[in-house]
């Protein structure tokens, strides 16, 4: 399967990949690790006329420390996440989850921006965020802002990216020692979950349990509210609406986040 | 668009389309047919090769995104007629049945052992996790890559 041709642009800098967005308009699109755009390439799903490739922008790459918050370029692959010793010390919960996505040559390539942009609501890395309370740093002609993991995912594949942005860092706090659990149910090697759950320090979010990454609001408040986890967890999916496939129907997915939702809370990892 | 890189060591320029994935790359215009094109969508690893020395799947990368770096494909890691001590474990472990996952199998083994030169045997499971074997000869695959680590190791020692 081959692509539709088009052109090739590599960015030098991150201004330079938003000029050239303004450039081409709704024709571009940006490649990062290609793991999700290029599958949908071939397929014919998506047709872009001019790819502009952000992988090697020194300015998007790298993890540092902001106070106490880590800081994460968007171009940053899954593989240096998982590795990275202070992502491991500072957030465990996005170490672990980058760790699961796909399969080693799957996370040489895939970045963290690229999967956050492409919003998947099973993939694994959205599902973190919300867990972590983090946010992404958007970049376009008229200036930065911040947008918190809550309000980024805005539908089935998509989120609060306008045209002509650029997701440049994602941000999260801290948070070396609190408990967290992360739970990925999968039949199948390097597939997204069927079912997944992240926990840590009261918040519980869910992929694949809507069309975008969800917080089971009714367990966190019950858990706030003084309920075991076990309590909590009967009512993680409760204002969910996940879809049906060939690997679970709905009420199916619905017991899978209420048992993985306990599993979580206990700390368990996946 | 001209597109250079280095191949098995050899630095090479070539005109190509900008949607040349480097898998074909690699067949068609470099002739080295060792990477084979299984699913053609990122699931089974046949065509994996080493990108500047870590693993990933040639189907799902552009030849443009290779530009200015090195791969290395199964072709390149036998020197001076003497294979590749992961092609060596995997001839004498049995390691292959009808070998068309082969190539794809002994490039991650590569990229594993690079990564975890020490690996469990479910460390190895989980590093070939990419890579599938339609002959189901895992078991043998998995017990070629741990005797590579050991041999590596009383190389080392020797
Ligand atoms: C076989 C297979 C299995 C997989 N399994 C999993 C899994 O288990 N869990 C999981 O979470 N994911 C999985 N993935 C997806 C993988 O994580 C992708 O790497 C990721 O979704 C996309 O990241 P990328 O860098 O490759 O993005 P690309 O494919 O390059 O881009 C994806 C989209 O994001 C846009 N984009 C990229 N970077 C930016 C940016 N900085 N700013 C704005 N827009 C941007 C692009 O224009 C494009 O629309 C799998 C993929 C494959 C092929
Ligand atoms: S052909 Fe590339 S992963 Fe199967
Ligand atoms: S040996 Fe036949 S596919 Fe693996």
């Amino acid at each position: 399967m081959i692509p539709a041709p088009f052109d090739y642009v590599q960015a030098e800098s991150a201004a330079h990949a938003i000029a050239l967005l303004a450039e081409h308009g709704d024709d571009a699109k940006l490649l990062a690790g290609g793991h999700s755009l290029l599958p949908m390439m071939k397929l014919r799903l998506a047709a872009p006329e001019v790819l502009i490739d952000i992988a090697r922008v020194p300015e998007l790459a790298g993890i540092t420390r902001d106070g106490d918050e880590l800081v994460i370029g968007a171009a940053t692959r899954h593989a240096d996440l998982a590795g990275s010793a202070l992502v491991r010390a500072q957030a465990p919960l996005l170490a672990h989850a980058a760790s699961l996505v796909g399969d080693p040559q799957i996370r040489h390539r895939g970045t963290i921006g690229g999967s956050l942009a492409h919003a998947d609501p099973a993939a694994d890395l959205p599902m973190a965020l919300v867990a972590l309370g983090g946010s992404v740093q958007l970049s376009g002609p008229d200036g930065a802002r911040a947008v918190a993991a809550d309000d980024f995912f805005t539908g089935f594949f998509e989120t609060a990216l306008e045209p002509g942005e650029l997701l440049t860092a994602v941000r999260v706090p801290c948070r070396p020692d609190a408990v967290w659990g992360y739970q990925k149910f999968v039949r199948r090697a390097n597939d997204w979950a069927i079912v997944g759950v992240a926990t840590i320090g009261g918040r519980i979010a869910l992929a694949n349990m809507g069309p975008v990454p969800l917080r089971a609001r009714a367990a966190e408040d019950a858990l706030a509210a003084g309920a075991s986890p076990a309590e909590a967890a009967r009512l993680a999916a409760e204002g969910t609406s996940p879809g049906e496939d060939i690997h679970a129907d709905r009420g199916y997915r619905e017991h899978l986040a209420r048992v993985l939702t306990r599993r979580a809370l206990d700390g368990e990892h996946s | 668009m001209q597109v250079e890189l280095t191949v098995n060591g050899e630095r090479r320029s070539d005109e190509v389309e900008p949607r040349m994935l480097l898998v074909h790359y690699l067949r068609d215009v470099c002739g080295l047919r060792a990477a084979n094109v299984g699913c053609d969508t990122t699931s089974c690893g046949a065509c994996t090769v080493l990108l500047n020395g870590e693993s990933v799947k040639s189907c799902t990368v552009l030849v443009a995104q290779a530009a200015g770096q090195e791969v290395i494909t199964t072709e390149g890691l036998a020197s001076d007629g003497e294979l590749h001590p992961v092609q060596r474990a995997f001839r004498a472990e049995h390691g292959l049945q009808c070998g068309f996952c082969t190539p794809g199998m002994v490039m991650a083994a590569i990229g594993l052992l690079a990564e975890n030169p020490h690996p469990t045997e479910r460390e190895v499971r989980e590093g070939l996790e990419g890579n599938l074997c339609r002959c189901t000869g895992y078991h043998n695959i998995v017990r070629a890559v741990l005797a590579a680590a050991r041999e590596a190791d009383a190389e080392v020692t020797a």
